[in-house]
């Protein structure tokens, strides 16, 4: 692995102009255009102002510069409108920079959605050569590859069945198959982990970590997942409404971009999580508020090392229905999942009714050592995921003794109890 | 979507491939296309299998419509209102000459101008240069157009027509007519993209021009009704002459071809071509900020 950039970034800048008046229709009718020329006959002698009222430059890109070098594996994180789409697909050449320039070295292929192109009346076969073909693979490369795909994907006796009576699963599985086949220099990849169930997920994120460990590519990654992110990339970049807002390692990005939203909330308070960004959009089914309260007895009502520990969650629901799987996590500031408090666990449903809900999530022992950690809310049937913060809101928990033991280093984050003595040998 | 298959790998210290601006991606255009043939091909191949999958009688609706349809005009111009063809020909042959050029522009015209909105999803999804979308559309009417030459076969063999050394041009022929369909196209393509009118305009141009272009009649017949001025004027329908030079292929000397009109529709055909290209590709790059 060297130390030459394959992708230099320029002062990057991409603007759409929104059309106010065209909001309610996605396209603009001739019979419009007609009009505003008429119009526009009879009051060109007024300044243009009405013109412009209408339609607004939003910069969905500005100004970001960066350079990734080769065998680099870098995740790209930001809010939803951060940018992030928008950069990808300069980045893969399906729209055009308004301003600045990308430099690129190597061959280039994007994974901005498996299945792309997937015709539903062909077969798997088909299909293959197809979806293969629009990813950049010659005929030749996919023909050497078409075993090793359709035995990836495990399709072998549907070959010539066509997709469209494919489970969603094994059309799902044959397209990352193809994709997962391609072999570019520089793999740009959007949120593709986000589909499927978990099985497929976890064979998404071991072919994406074989990619980047083995085979030494260069990888721009974009999603939503902290802990794919912390896993997979060696560096980040985080954009902010279209700037960059942090450009280094990935544990300081990850902890840097979850400080944005997660700031220490005050005990026994309620703390608004409705807007928190989540991954897949609030759904019909959220977290509308929470709480947290240490120990009772005690007048701070801050998490005490060791202690009891009370999470009160308010989840906002549109019909009554029963949730299997309701849980609280909590993270280390490097964003390992310390612990996960789930209803499966304890194999106990939970009742929503329709509109605001109150369930409360008790943790007897709290093992952890003073300090900050970032609390994930997840809520979910085996079918359907409603919710996954990663970060909803950040605790501190403190010691016993009511005041924070000086920091040590590296010191772990698990506390137990423990005592230490010299046994007395005879 | 950017991998480029014809690139070596790129070296240690060797300059960037690829530069992305604005307004850069002109220089590479035809290098690109030339590049990204494979998925033309396939495009192409997937709309052609596609076209006729789940229905009962497959490959024969390509057949069914224009040997109905040239039996109608037959029995209408023909029968009903009276017109001969020129010299010998037999009539149903004549209308036939002209369905295949008109029937391909039709459906090239259609096919097109809905692809681009029909792709939505791939364009948005994956870089490859544009025109592969229109132009795969063109072809796929392509193969109908030449699946339907059967019956042109059948009609010559039915009626003892032993074509002349004309019919060699005919490849020359439909070059023309492919032109002649993609030129519009792409213009039609493009606007469409952007204003979605032409999914109502273009029903109406084939319907119009089925009438307006010599497809049931001989275009002799306008010429010695209105002149020769009103038939230059005619000729401005660039069908005109496709439809003119493929009965003159055919049918040989019984259809004679009228010199200026038909250059005159070929040089709409070219200004055509020229306008479709050349909006097309000063629109492609923003297709995907407005489809």
């Amino acid at each position: 692995m060297s130390n030459q950039s394959v992708i230099s970034v320029e002062n990057l800048g991409k603007v759409y102009r929104i059309n106010h008046q065209a909001e309610r229709q996605r396209y603009v009718a001739l019979r419009d255009v007609i009009a505003e020329k008429f119009q526009g006959l009879f009051r060109s002698r007024r300044p243009q102002l009405d013109k412009f009222s209408s339609a607004e430059d939003f910069w969905a890109l500005k100004d970001v510069s960066f350079d990734v070098k080769q065998g680099e594996v870098t995740g790209i994180i930001g809010r939803n409108g951060a940018g992030k789409s928008t950069l990808l697909k300069i980045l893969s050449r399906i729209t055009e920079p308004t301003e600045g320039r990308v430099r690129i070295k190597g061959r280039v292929a994007s994974l901005l959605e498996v299945g792309t192109g997937f015709h539903p009346e062909l077969t798997g076969r088909e299909n293959t050569y197809l979806n293969g073909a629009i990813l950049g693979m010659s005929r030749a490369e996919i023909r050497k590859k078409f075993d090793e795909i359709v035995a990836f994907a495990g399709i072998e006796q549907f070959l010539d069945t066509p997709v469209k009576r494919y489970s969603s699963g094994m059309y799902v599985r044959l397209a990352f198959a193809v994709a997962a086949h391609l072999e570019p220099e520089i793999l740009i990849v959007d949120e593709v982990l986000a589909v499927g169930d978990v099985e497929f997920q976890k064979k998404c994120m071991g072919k994406m970590q074989d990619v980047s460990t083995k085979e030494g590519r260069t990888v721009l990654f974009v999603s939503h997942n902290m802990s794919a992110i912390s896993r997979l990339c060696s560096s980040a970049i985080i954009l902010n409404k279209g700037n960059k807002a942090y450009d280094g390692t990935t544990n300081q990005g990850i902890q840097k971009y979850l400080a944005q939203f997660s700031e220490i909330s005050q005990p026994a308070t309620w703390i608004d999580i409705a807007s928190c960004p989540r991954q897949g959009g609030r759904t019909n089914v959220y977290f509308h508020s929470a709480a947290y309260l240490g120990p009772s007895g005690e007048s701070h009502s801050l998490p005490v090392s060791g202690k009891e520990l009370l999470f009160k969650l308010r989840i906002s629901s549109d019909i009554k229905r029963s949730v299997s799987s309701l849980s609280v996590m909590i993270y280390s500031p490097s964003f390992q999942k310390l612990l996960n408090a789930d209803s499966l666990l304890l194999a106990q449903a939970v009742l929503l009714e329709k509109g605001l809900n109150e369930v409360h999530v008790k943790i007897h022992q709290l093992h952890l050592k003073p300090g900050r950690y970032p609390i994930g809310l997840w809520l979910a049937n085996p079918t359907e995921i409603f919710e996954l913060i990663e970060s909803a809101f950040e605790i501190e928990v403190i010691n016993e003794d009511n005041r924070q033991t000086p920091e040590i280093p590296n010191d772990g984050v698990m506390a137990c109890d423990f005592n230490i003595y010299q046994p007395i040998l005879t | 979507m950017s991998i480029q298959p014809d690139m070596p790998p790129a070296e240690a210290g060797a300059e960037f491939d690829l530069i992305l601006e604005a307004g850069r991606a002109e220089k590479n255009y035809w290098h690109d296309l030339w590049r990204y043939r494979e998925l033309f091909i396939i495009l192409a191949l997937r709309d052609i299998s596609v076209r006729y999958k789940q229905t009962v009688i497959g490959i024969a609706w390509a057949l069914i419509q224009p040997f109905l349809t040239m039996v109608i005009m037959t029995i209408i111009f023909n029968k009903v209102a009276g017109l001969h063809s020129v010299g010998s020909a037999p009539y149903a042959i004549m209308v036939f000459a002209a369905m295949l050029p008109w029937m391909f522009f039709s459906s090239a015209l259609s096919s097109t101008s809905q692809s681009m909105v029909g792709n939505a999803n791939l364009i948005s999804k994956v870089y490859f240069p544009r025109l592969i979308i229109p132009a795969s559309a063109v072809v796929t009417s392509f193969a109908d157009f030449l699946i339907s030459f059967l019956i042109l076969i059948g009609l010559m063999i039915w009626y003892q027509v032993v074509p002349s050394w004309h019919i060699l041009t005919l490849p020359l022929f439909i070059g023309i007519a492919f032109l002649a369909a993609l030129g519009p196209g792409l213009l039609i393509t493009a606007l469409n993209v952007k204003y979605r009118d032409f999914r109502y305009i273009i029903p109406f141009i084939i319907q119009f021009g089925t009438y307006a272009s010599p497809v049931g009649f001989s275009s002799s017949v306008i010429r010695e009704k209105f002149g020769e001025k009103i038939f230059i004027l005619y000729s401005l329908n660039p069908m005109v002459g496709v439809i003119d030079g493929f009965r003159w292929a055919i049918l040989g000397d019984n259809s004679p071809i009228y010199l200026p009109g038909f250059v005159l529709s070929l040089v709409i055909v070219g200004l055509f071509l020229v306008i479709g290209i050349s909006y097309f590709r000063k629109t492609e790059k923003s297709f995907v900020d407005i489809i």
